[in-house]
């Protein structure tokens, strides 16, 4: 059994949380191109090395960031996703002239 | 035959080496016209239609590993053609009508076994589906019906019918579904391809691509460099891998795939049956054994380990679709790194450097494209560029584009 560590709620069963994709930095959806978009959405380094990524614990809904090596998959550190984001990520889309 | 026999017995050499299937391997030349790295099926395809059809036949294979040692030698060898979007069912079925033909074109037995696929509905939204797949199958040649739960019981007499509480209501029945020993397959394409002339480098790893404004003029290998015309990158899991050492990223996530077989029993089951609801596929081989896997890990990962948590969420479905799978050991597990796109469907075509090809981005589903992949990425690297009809729409700008080829529905637990 793989284990890791919730900051939240400590050790638990891996099959307990699920991954949500490398912590990256989102563009502008206002401002940016297809293509800056695209490269948000689909592209990746796919390295093998230790990635940042965010995680959830399924139980209580609560999101957080691991760091993880993608070759050997051990997992180097877990910590609150507070100490990368220090304020609110607003995600206002961009008003389409659409109504309804 | 006895007195030969004894006289290999007594000889000092062994029978098989004055008539190998594939020449010995020489030193590496300075130049190729064609580079292809990773022999993998997919590799040695390229490599046996660009000497068949197109005559090139000055061209290396550059093999890290050993022929077909990775995805090609790992992957449980389901053969079908019924997808969900025309793209994808026109591409797959051309290859399922080349695969039917490889054993007469190799003159060596690929142990082609149309056997049949059946994909169980436990949702009124699963059979909406299988509807809809079924026609577009069916539009483009392939045979395929929607059939109730009173056939799937008369087809598979020992397939429960309540599943993990998840009644079998319908079932997407492909008789096209197929199976091939896929060793045969790449052995075949490599055979065929080294006797016209190619040369199958293995133990040589390409580290490095040599590019000159925008255009590759060769590759770094283990074994010194080579220069070439053009190279076609065919390295399933670790695509990314070499897509960095051209410069550029992919749409891709590497994530491993773990299957595993059984002791082998008397035959009882002639079909492949599979379970989205239940991320579980089950087919019996040849020799007895019976084959199961699923859906790929949860997360991403370079590693071909095998886990307690998927060994047991497997068991537990596959002891649902067959209960008395329960009384038998199991006997090997395995697992491959496979390429995922976002849509479940592959690339193959052009990239950002030119006369650089791609063939990635075949996941969990790439064995039974092995054909027509290698006949129609010769076309697009003899036509030094022109990309055939039939791939154009797997084309990694696709994704800049936000014209997917979705076919995940199809793909998850079946592959
Ligand atoms: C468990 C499992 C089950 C599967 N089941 C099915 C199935 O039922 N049906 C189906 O259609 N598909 C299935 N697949 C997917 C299928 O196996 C692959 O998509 C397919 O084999 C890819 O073929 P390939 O030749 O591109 O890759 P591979 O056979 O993996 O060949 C790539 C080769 O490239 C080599 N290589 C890598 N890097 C380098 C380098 N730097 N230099 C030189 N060589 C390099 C590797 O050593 C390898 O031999 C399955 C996969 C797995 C893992």
């Amino acid at each position: 059994m793989k284990i890791m560590t919730c900051p939240m709620n400590g050790p638990r069963n891996i099959s307990e949380f699920v991954y949500g994709g490398e912590v990256q930095e989102m563009p502008d959806p206002n401002n940016c191109s297809d293509r800056e978009w695209a490269e948000y959405v689909f592209y990746s380094d796919n390295a093998i090395q230790v990635v940042r990524e965010w995680w959830m614990h399924s139980a209580s809904s609560y999101w957080f960031i691991a760091e993880r090596h993608t070759g050997s998959d051990e997992i180097l550190k877990t910590y609150p996703s507070t100490e990368l984001f220090k304020e609110r990520v607003e995600f206002a889309a961009k008003a389409t002239g659409q109504t309804s | 035959m006895p007195f030969s026999l004894l006289k290999y017995g007594l000889s000092g050499d062994y029978p098989f080496e004055k008539h190998p299937d594939l020449p010995q391997p020489t030193k590496l030349k300075k130049h190729y016209d064609v580079v292809i790295i990773g022999g993998g099926g997919h590799g040695v395809a390229i490599a046996y239609y660009l000497a068949k059809y197109h005559g090139i036949t000055n061209v290396a294979i550059l093999e890290k590993g050993y022929l077909g040692g990775g995805n090609t030698a790992r992957n449980t060898a389901v053969i079908r053609s019924n997808y969900l979007t025309s793209e994808g069912v026109k591409f797959y079925s051309e290859s399922v009508k080349m695969f039917k033909k490889l054993s007469n074109e190799f003159d060596f037995n690929i142990m082609y076994s149309q056997r049949g696929q059946l994909t169980l509905a436990h949702t009124d939204a699963a059979i909406r589906g299988f509807r809809q797949r079924a026609e577009v199958n069916k539009h483009f040649g392939g045979r395929t019906e929607l059939i109730g739960a009173k056939e799937i019981k008369e087809l598979v007499p020992t397939l429960n019918m309540n599943p993990g509480h998840l009644p079998v209501l319908a079932g997407l029945w492909h008789m096209d579904g197929a199976t091939a020993r896929h060793d045969a397959v790449a052995w075949g394409y490599a055979k065929g391809a080294t006797q016209r002339g190619v040369e199958l480098h293995q133990l040589t790893e390409v580290t490095g691509i040599n590019i000159v404004n925008g255009k590759v003029t060769g590759v770094e290998t283990s074994k010194g460099t080579v220069e070439c015309g053009s190279a076609v990158q065919a390295v399933a899991g670790h695509s990314s891998l070499l897509a960095a050492k051209a410069g550029f990223r992919l749409p891709i996530t590497t994530y491993p795939l773990q299957a595993m077989v059984t002791q082998p029993v008397k035959p009882f089951l002639d079909q492949m049956v599979s379970s989205s609801a239940l991320h579980c596929y089950v087919q019996q081989t040849g020799r007895g054994e019976i084959v199961f896997g699923g859906g790929s890990d949860p997360y991403p990962l370079y590693n071909t380990r095998s886990t307690l948590e998927l060994k047991e969420s497997l068991l537990a479905s596959a002891i649902e679709m067959f209960p008395f799978m329960a009384n038998l050991r199991m006997l090997r597990q395995w697992a491959g790194i496979t390429d995922m796109t976002a849509d479940y469907s592959p690339i193959m075509g052009l990239s950002p450097v030119e006369n650089y090809y791609l063939d990635a981005g075949w996941g969990t589903w790439g064995f039974k494209a092995t054909p027509i992949c290698g006949k129609t990425m010769a076309e697009l690297i003899a036509s030094g560029g022109k990309v055939p009809e039939l791939i154009a729409p797997f084309a990694m700008d696709r994704f800049d584009e936000f014209r997917q080829v979705n076919e995940m529905g199809a793909t998850a637990a079946s592959h």
